[in-house]
């Protein structure tokens, strides 16, 4: 029964709000702002010492550390993820119980993987001697990617939350918001990424 | 007219499951326990930080003094400045607007009575958690601005520092869960007819502040994040000698600290707006001049960080560019200035204490701006910086202004919150005696700082010629105790033995008095429908208003025929009223990331109990969680019909 209702669609939209817009909705697109606020102060941190880091006596080149082939890849898997996202959503809008399944499942894989690839990486970078401690170059590094990944981390908590929600209270009226906002936080986490990508990694 | 029929509130009460005593208050996700709670605890938190400061004007008295050490004087003035901002006046303003703002809106509460909850125990726990490093081995001793490199390890070796990195940061989680909650509240819970346009000014004024809170402090949370991973993980963001940059830390933190500015003086602003024209019984002057220039202020305060530090040597391009900007923001505070002087022209005047409290704001707040225009000048300010003229200007806009207007909003709206009136007389007298007092302490610093006298510093020789103004300002802040003494006399006999209060003892204008004092538990029976500016003033009124629109008053032009206050919504009467249950979850999550933080604090001293002791956090914490998740299935929160 792939076609069970459990998710009823526009059941939360029953309530007068005085802009038309969930209250929950709104909500986050705030927290969304204020996120916005925390990278750009960490993105902003790493340009502001970049070039103190290349005059510096113990200057580790960032150029002969990052890898580009590895973080293509899992840029390419966050992106997927995000496309993934909006297909859970709109099985979860129609009411299709497996194939939102199937793609929330899918999300939260390939935010898994993105993890993966970035334990890897660090790793890595830590056998090669780049470290918090090592330069201006690490201490950046690692705390801007660091805390993105954090982000990615509590992504995979939340879509796993909604996903057991949704299990547990099947005909839950909230299911496709939560659904809905747990997306909108795992597209600004993406494009997040997408900015540290161009910026840290290719520029 | 009797008060019954002035009511907005005309069905009978439904059975709203409240627990008694104490539990009642540790569970509760009602707006106003949370605003009371948020009001009584900054309170005693403000009585801490005023101690703290009475001990280092005791300090100063007289020169040469040994009564406290010169650590000690360190920890207090650290103390002092962080407990008076984060949590003395910020959560007395955000009391206020939780207590108020639903109420004047037409809300049943605020848009997430859980979160709500949640923030008034991180901020609570995160105030305890400050306080606790006095007995772990010294309160944090590095000013409340926390300037790089002296937070170090090297120069700051206890863990003071570290209790004010996590406190701060409980306190900045509950403000910016607060915040969202208010702009949600705001934005999408107004009652029916309620437009941005008809919106109090002091609901106006308390959504610019939370757009300013929410861009503001991930700021400051970057900054003590980096901060933190200096003192423990071997970083080198504000490591000097190791490539890292002091400047950073005081560019983040102001970018943060000079919008904080507006997060405390904004409410106050919005008070002031609401108790001049109830106390002139005239309509604000130039509604549309004092709510916009509110976001004008909002918005400016965040390119005039940098005046806070002209005397780093930034250049003097950039010590232009700030110095103008900075200048700027007088504008939008004078417009707003002259609108309220306009509101009085002319007016009645009732000189109630709260009024008196209004006049008393416009009066010290603009003493306290035009020092500050000397200071945002440059070559000016090279002069005065780190002199005790800086902490004179500080104190009368936080003291002579905000503290003042939140006087006015607490004789205001007590009557509201408990039922009870607060004595006249002694609330006079109060005020007389601040307002004379404050000037004592705080306008021979003006003097003593021009004369030299630094900033900090926790004795000065006979020599220096400062001894008379110090003495002033001592006995100036003796007598400010006293005050607050009588502050505190009135409101704990007032609330068992002050006269009743009706439902609009001022004659109000705006919603909230047109419930009874205090509201029920679900503000209003029936949401009314808003069709003016002063809804219940024109509601009492019909013929007045008609007047004001001969005279051109704004309100009705904007909205025609229509405009006669408000009406119950006669569509919504049937629908039930439903609350959110009191729950425990809230509690317990903050309880669990209080025990988190003090983890991180020994992380990197005593790895192994710290580790645990997270552990232990993140599984209260997620208990937590999963009793919120289950409890708000059962009891989705409630939306404005």
């Amino acid at each position: 029964m792939s076609e069970s209702s459990m998710i009823r669609p526009h059941a939360t939209t029953a309530h007068h709000t005085s802009l038309g817009v969930d209250n929950r909705k709104l909500g986050v697109w705030a927290f969304i702002g204020s996120e916005t606020l925390f990278f750009a102060t960490l993105i902003t941190t790493y340009f502001v010492f970049a070039p103190v880091n290349r005059a510096r006596p113990d200057f580790q080149d960032p150029r002969e550390f990052l890898d580009i082939e590895l973080t293509t890849v899992l840029a390419s898997i966050l992106l997927a993820s995000s496309l993934t996202m909006v297909l859970a959503l709109s099985a979860s809008k129609r009411g299709d119980r497996r194939w939102f399944t199937t793609w929330l499942l899918a999300t939260v894989g390939l935010g898994l993987a993105f993890i993966g690839g970035q334990v890897y990486e660090f790793n890595h970078l830590y056998h090669e001697g780049l470290t918090l401690s090592s330069s201006l170059f690490g201490t950046t590094f690692f705390v801007l990617t660091g805390f993105h990944g954090t982000h990615v981390a509590i992504g995979v908590i939340w879509l796993l939350s909604v996903f057991f929600k949704v299990r547990t209270y099947p005909n839950s009226p909230e299911n496709a918001m939560d659904v809905e906002i747990a997306g909108l936080y795992w597209h600004f986490v993406d494009l997040v990424w997408v900015a540290i990508f161009v910026l840290v990694y290719l520029i | 007219m009797a008060i019954a029929e002035r009511t907005a509130g005309t069905v009978s009460p439904p059975s709203v499951s409240v627990r008694p005593g104490w539990a009642g208050w540790l569970s509760t996700t009602d707006h106003k326990r949370i605003g009371i709670m948020y009001l009584v605890s900054a309170f005693v938190f403000f009585l801490i930080g005023g101690i703290e400061a009475l001990l280092m004007r005791i300090q100063l008295g007289v020169p040469d003094n040994t009564f406290l050490t010169p650590d000690v004087y360190n920890q207090m003035f650290t103390m002092h400045g962080t407990t008076m901002i984060f949590l003395g006046l910020m959560p007395l303003n955000v009391g206020l607007g939780n207590y108020i703002v639903p109420l004047m809106i037409g809300a049943r509460d605020m848009a997430f009575p859980r979160l709500n909850a949640l923030s008034i125990w991180l901020f609570i726990f995160g105030g305890l958690m400050l306080y606790v490093s006095f007995f772990v081995g010294g309160a944090p001793n590095v000013g409340w601005f926390a300037y790089a490199p002296l937070t170090q390890k090297q120069f700051a070796p206890t863990a003071g520092v570290d209790y004010w990195i996590i406190g701060i940061g409980l306190t900045g989680v509950a403000s910016i869960a607060g915040a969202l909650n208010f702009i949600v509240t705001i934005l999408n819970m107004r009652a029916p007819g309620m437009t941005l346009n008809r919106m109090p000014l002091f609901v106006w004024m308390q959504l610019v502040v939370a757009f300013i809170l929410i861009f503001a402090f991930p700021v400051l949370t970057v900054a003590t994040i980096q901060l933190l991973f200096d003192r423990h993980f071997g970083t080198r963001f504000f490591l000097p000698n190791l490539g890292g940059d002091a400047v950073l830390w005081q560019h983040l933190f102001w970018f943060f600290g000079h919008p904080e500015v507006y997060i405390l003086i904004l409410p106050t602003m919005g008070i002031i707006s609401e108790v001049l024209p109830t106390f002139s019984r005239k309509p604000i002057f130039g509604y549309a001049f004092v709510a916009y220039s509110g976001v004008a202020i909002g918005f400016l305060g965040f390119l005039v960080w940098a005046h806070h530090m002209f005397a780093v040597g930034l250049g003097p391009l950039a010590n232009a560019f700030f110095g103008a900007a900075s200048f700027l923001i007088a504008v939008p505070t004078g417009v707003k200035i002259f609108n309220w002087l306009a509101t009085m022209w002319q007016g009645s005047l009732n000189l109630t204490t709260s009024m008196l409290y209004a006049i008393g704001f416009i009066s010290m707040f603009i003493i306290g701006g035009i020092s500050g225009i000397t200071l945002a000048s440059p070559p000016i300010n090279v002069q005065q910086t780190d002199s005790y003229y800086v902490v004179a200007h500080m104190h009368y806009v936080l003291f002579g202004g905000a503290i003042q207007g939140i006087f006015a909003g607490v004789f205001y709206w007590f009557p509201k919150m408990t039922g009870r009136m607060l004595n006249e007389r002694l609330g006079k007298w109060q005020f007389w005696l601040m307002l004379i007092s404050f000037n004592l302490t705080f306008f021979p610093m003006h003097l003593s700082g021009n004369e030299g006298m630094p900033r900090r510093i926790y004795t000065y020789e006979a020599e220096m010629g400062w001894n008379l103004w110090n003495l002033i300002s001592t006995i100036g802040a003796l007598l400010l105790a006293v005050a607050f003494l009588l502050f505190l006399w009135n409101v704990l006999t007032s609330i068992r033995r002050g006269p009743i209060a009706p439902a609009d003892p001022w004659d109000g204008a705006t919603l909230e008095w047109a419930v009874s004092s205090p509201p029920p538990v679900y503000n209003f029976a029936v949401t009314p429908r808003v069709r003016s500016r002063r809804p219940l003033w024109d509601k009492k009124y019909p013929h007045l208003h008609e007047a004001n629109g001969s005279h051109g008053a704004p309100a009705g032009r904007l909205a025609g025929p229509l405009d006669d206050g408000f009406e119950p919504e006669t569509s919504a009467a049937m629908e039930p009223i439903h609350l959110p249950s009191p729950t425990y979850a809230p509690l317990i999550v903050s309880v669990g990331i209080m025990i988190l933080g003090f983890g991180i604090i020994y992380l990197g001293d005593f790895g192994l109990i710290a580790a645990s002791a997270m552990l232990v956090g993140l599984l209260i914490m997620a208990t937590g969680i999963l009793s919120w998740v289950r409890i708000s299935h059962v009891d989705s929160p409630y939306q404005a019909h």
